[in-house]
């Protein structure tokens, strides 16, 4: 039966999200743009603590597995609604929360329950932990996992890692800051291509794994991204994430597989979290045009509208649409079903979305727009990313357009 | 709960009326389009399928239970085959879902059940109104309250079958609030004028509509003395056309693919290519985003929640979509494309009427 009815209990996190959003996040916004690499602890130790007090660990492994037996999943929507909300407060805050990164979506997705239950208990512990996911190298982005060049090489009980991956979010929180944990994609088989690509679990403090460089970027500057350097870095061999038989026969793709799933699932998160900085654009722009007094008015054709108020309905039926769609992702992934074209399409149009959305904003606004007094000229920079990572715009359009073509990747790229 | 998985129910009527739009609509439109004629046995068999009847409870000669989610599902699939068929078949809608949502109790045991328990007969609500800045909240045909009832004055246009109406549902502005009025066709003071020539939608017979001083009784206004409030009559005609809309974009999409798989240049399926192929994929992610604005709308009304801005923003992304899709559609069929062989451009012809077809079905 269709229906848009929010659950109850997303209903009540979503107040406390918004709490959040707006009284610890909104207030240091722009402070943490300023003073990029500073870290947000005040936010952080807060999510921490309310997580731990909540009965979870971590934003992506809430407590709702204890509970099985009380109706369908829902966790995946409201992580959905989490990162919407908390993007809403602040994006590059958002990265910054402990126990929500990437490699904890890569655990989930591919790990066996022992290695979720291993590596996920970091996020209840005392203090706050990181994890992150590396997959980009300096030759290669949008082309992994098929061109990874990280080698990892049994040497009995042990994995040694060589090799260097770029633009790891969050990646020295995970090892420097806290004792958290990067899910590295490497190759047990370089002339197999894709089909030799592992995930491989790297803790905070294993000798040979160093963060190098910390990049300078054009927002979201209160998340680290950076660069990390494996040599001879030997990891124990039940790190490599999985089933023993991902190891054992080489031409398996479920390597390759594990990452496809992993996106699955952060798709969609990086989808809402787009929306999150469009709708707060959105009602930013609506409020400032309020205080002239400029009121929108909804219900009118297009040939009788001022020009602003086109444009922002216009803003608004493309964040519900998307918005609409990426719920609808996260509610496949909760119901077990294949959500891959879903999770394309919608990361594909809130990348889109975002960005049409911020650079309309701060033109809309003109010298006020453009001005660091306010949040506009911010979420403009903010909102780039969201075409970028987690896969191009242009990625995700050639893997929605191999499906509804039936194509393989050979056949269209 | 969010679900976004139709009932049992819900998927075989889909299915019914899906193949429906395939097998007999999309067969018929061209000849449809090109003779300005529909054969009343392909009115007369989406008739029968009963989605209006199933929308209307059993007390006024209905069958089942309304259900505006049921009834957008229904529109879309029905306009995937042709969109002037559809708009043809549902008309009675347009006559029957505001008494529906809007009548008094004698109202609708009166009225809907000579609709409803018939064989298809053209009750036509005359809405539209031909100037550039026409919308549904603001009529410039005039009501005014007489000693026993009231006078219409005022112009309608693309009002379908008007020439053998049954029985019209006139739109008009009593006090600057949009209301409605039965009329009969052989009311004194009405003139059925030309038939349109319209850039789309040739199949369907439309009509403008003159009224000067037309008298109706007291009862005659939907809603008695007190009127009605046009809210959900509005949201409802805009979510149905979106909902149309998005079938229509669905055909295009449709029809696009597996003609780029074939279509070769260089030695290969233009499909390969990325600029046709990540065309098809914006294609299809509008289609599969603005559907969701149908039906989050309709399910509001539903609700009994207020799905006025909802119903709004559904239309505006289902006419752009509309008008993308099927313009690309043309675009990846190249010179093909804008011969009328093949049904692109009728698609696109009918894409660019969406917002102005607002009001011409309801669920």
């Amino acid at each position: 039966m269709i229906s848009f009815k929010m659950p109850e209990k997303i209903e009540q996190s979503v107040v406390i999200m918004e709490t959040i959003a707006e009284n610890m996040m909104r207030p240091v916004s722009r402070y943490f743009d300023e003073h990029e690499h500073e870290i947000p602890w005040d936010y952080i130790e807060f999510m921490h603590t309310s997580q731990k007090a909540m009965g979870g660990g971590g934003v992506l492994t809430d407590s709702e597995k204890k509970k099985k037996k009380e109706g369908p999943s829902i966790s995946f929507q409201r992580l959905a609604f989490t990162s919407e909300i908390l993007s809403w407060g602040d994006v590059g805050m958002w990265l910054c929360t402990p126990g929500g990164g990437l490699g904890g979506a890569a655990v989930n997705a591919t790990g066996t329950p022992e290695q979720k239950e291993r590596f996920l208990s970091h996020y209840r512990g005392e203090k706050p932990v990181f994890d992150a996911m590396a997959l980009t190298e300096p030759h290669a982005g949008s082309a992994m996992p098929a061109e990874v060049r990280m080698t990892a090489v049994r040497d009995g009980e042990e994995w040694i890692l060589n090799g260097e991956k770029i633009f790891v979010t969050a990646g020295n929180k995970a090892l420097v800051d806290s004792d958290g944990f990067v899910v590295m994609w490497a190759t047990i088989d370089p002339e197999a291509g894709r089909a030799g690509v592992r995930p491989f679990v790297v803790e905070a403090g294993t000798p040979g794994c160093t963060v190098t460089k910390m990049e300078h970027k054009l927002g979201i500057r209160s998340s680290d991204t950076v660069s990390i350097v494996l040599q001879d870095c030997r990891i124990p061999f039940d790190n490599i994430l999985g089933s023993p038989e991902v190891v054992k026969k080489k031409k398996t793709k479920k390597g390759f597989k594990g990452a496809m799933a992993t996106f699955d699932a952060t798709r969609p998160l990086v989808a809402a979290s787009a929306l999150g900085i469009a709708r707060a654009t959105i009602e930013l722009l609506k409020d400032m045009l309020l205080e002239q007094g400029v009121e929108i008015r909804y219900g009118l054709p297009r040939s009788t509208m001022t020009n602003i108020e086109r444009e922002i309905v216009d803003m608004e039926t493309l964040l519900r649409s998307t918005w609409l769609l990426t719920v609808k992702a996260m509610w496949l992934a909760d119901e077990r079903k294949s959500n891959t074209i879903e999770a394309s399409m919608c990361k594909v149009k809130a990348g889109d979305v975002v960005v049409k959305v911020t650079q309309r904003a701060v033109e809309l606004m003109g010298p006020l727009g453009y001005s660091r007094e306010y949040l506009l000229e911010k979420w403009f920079r903010d909102a780039k990313i969201n075409d970028l990572y987690e896969g191009t715009g242009q990625i995700n359009r050639l893997i929605v357009a191999r499906r509804i073509l039936e194509y393989s990747r050979h056949e269209l790229s | 709960m969010y679900s976004f998985e139709p009932t049992e129910e819900q998927r075989m009527l889909i299915d019914a009326v899906e193949r429906y739009a395939v097998n007999d609509l999309r067969e018929a439109a061209r000849d449809a389009e090109e003779s300005g004629e529909i054969p009343r046995a392909l009115i007369e068999k989406g008739w029968e399928m009963g989605v209006l009847q199933a929308s209307v409870p059993e007390q006024y000669g209905g069958f089942g239970e309304h259900s505006a989610v049921t009834g957008v599902l229904a529109a879309e699939a029905m306009a995937c085959g042709d969109l002037a068929i559809a708009l043809a078949v549902m008309a009675p809608s347009t006559y029957v879902m505001p008494i529906l949502y809007g009548g008094t109790e004698a109202q609708k045991e009166a009225l809907i059940p000579p609709v409803i328990e018939a064989e298809w007969k053209p009750y036509v609500a005359a809405l539209t109104e031909s100037r550039f800045d026409f919308y549904l909240g603001e009529m410039s045909t005039i009501a005014k309250k007489t000693k026993s009832g009231y006078s219409l004055t005022g112009e309608k246009a693309y009002v379908p079958f008007a020439d053998q109406a049954e029985s019209f549902l006139v739109f008009a502005a009593l006090d600057g609030k949009t209301q409605a009025f039965i009329v009969p066709p052989d009311a004194e003071g009405l003139t059925v004028g030309e038939r349109d020539k319209l850039l789309g939608i040739h199949a369907l017979p439309t009509f403008p509509l003159t009224l000067e001083d037309v008298k109706v009784p007291t009862n005659a206004r939907l809603g008695g003395d007190d009127g009605f409030d046009p809210a959900s009559v509005i949201a409802s005609a805009q979510f149905t056309i979106a909902a149309m809309a998005i079938g229509l974009s669905k055909a295009a999409l449709d029809y696009a693919l597996p003609y780029a798989k074939e279509r070769e240049v260089w030695g290969k399926p233009i499909a390969q290519r990325q600029s046709i192929a990540f065309m098809l994929a914006e294609m299809a992610i509008e289609v599969e985003s603005n559907r969701l604005l149908a039906w989050e709308a309709a399910w509001m009304l539903d609700e009994e929640q207020d799905a006025s801005k909802a119903a709004y923003l559904a239309l505006t992304g289902a006419s752009d979509t509309a008008m993308s899709v099927t313009d690309r559609a043309v675009q990846v069929l190249g010179g093909h494309g804008y011969i009328r062989e093949h049904p692109v451009e009728l698609w696109m012809r009918n894409g660019r009427g969406i917002s102005t077809f607002a009001g011409m079905a309801m669920v």
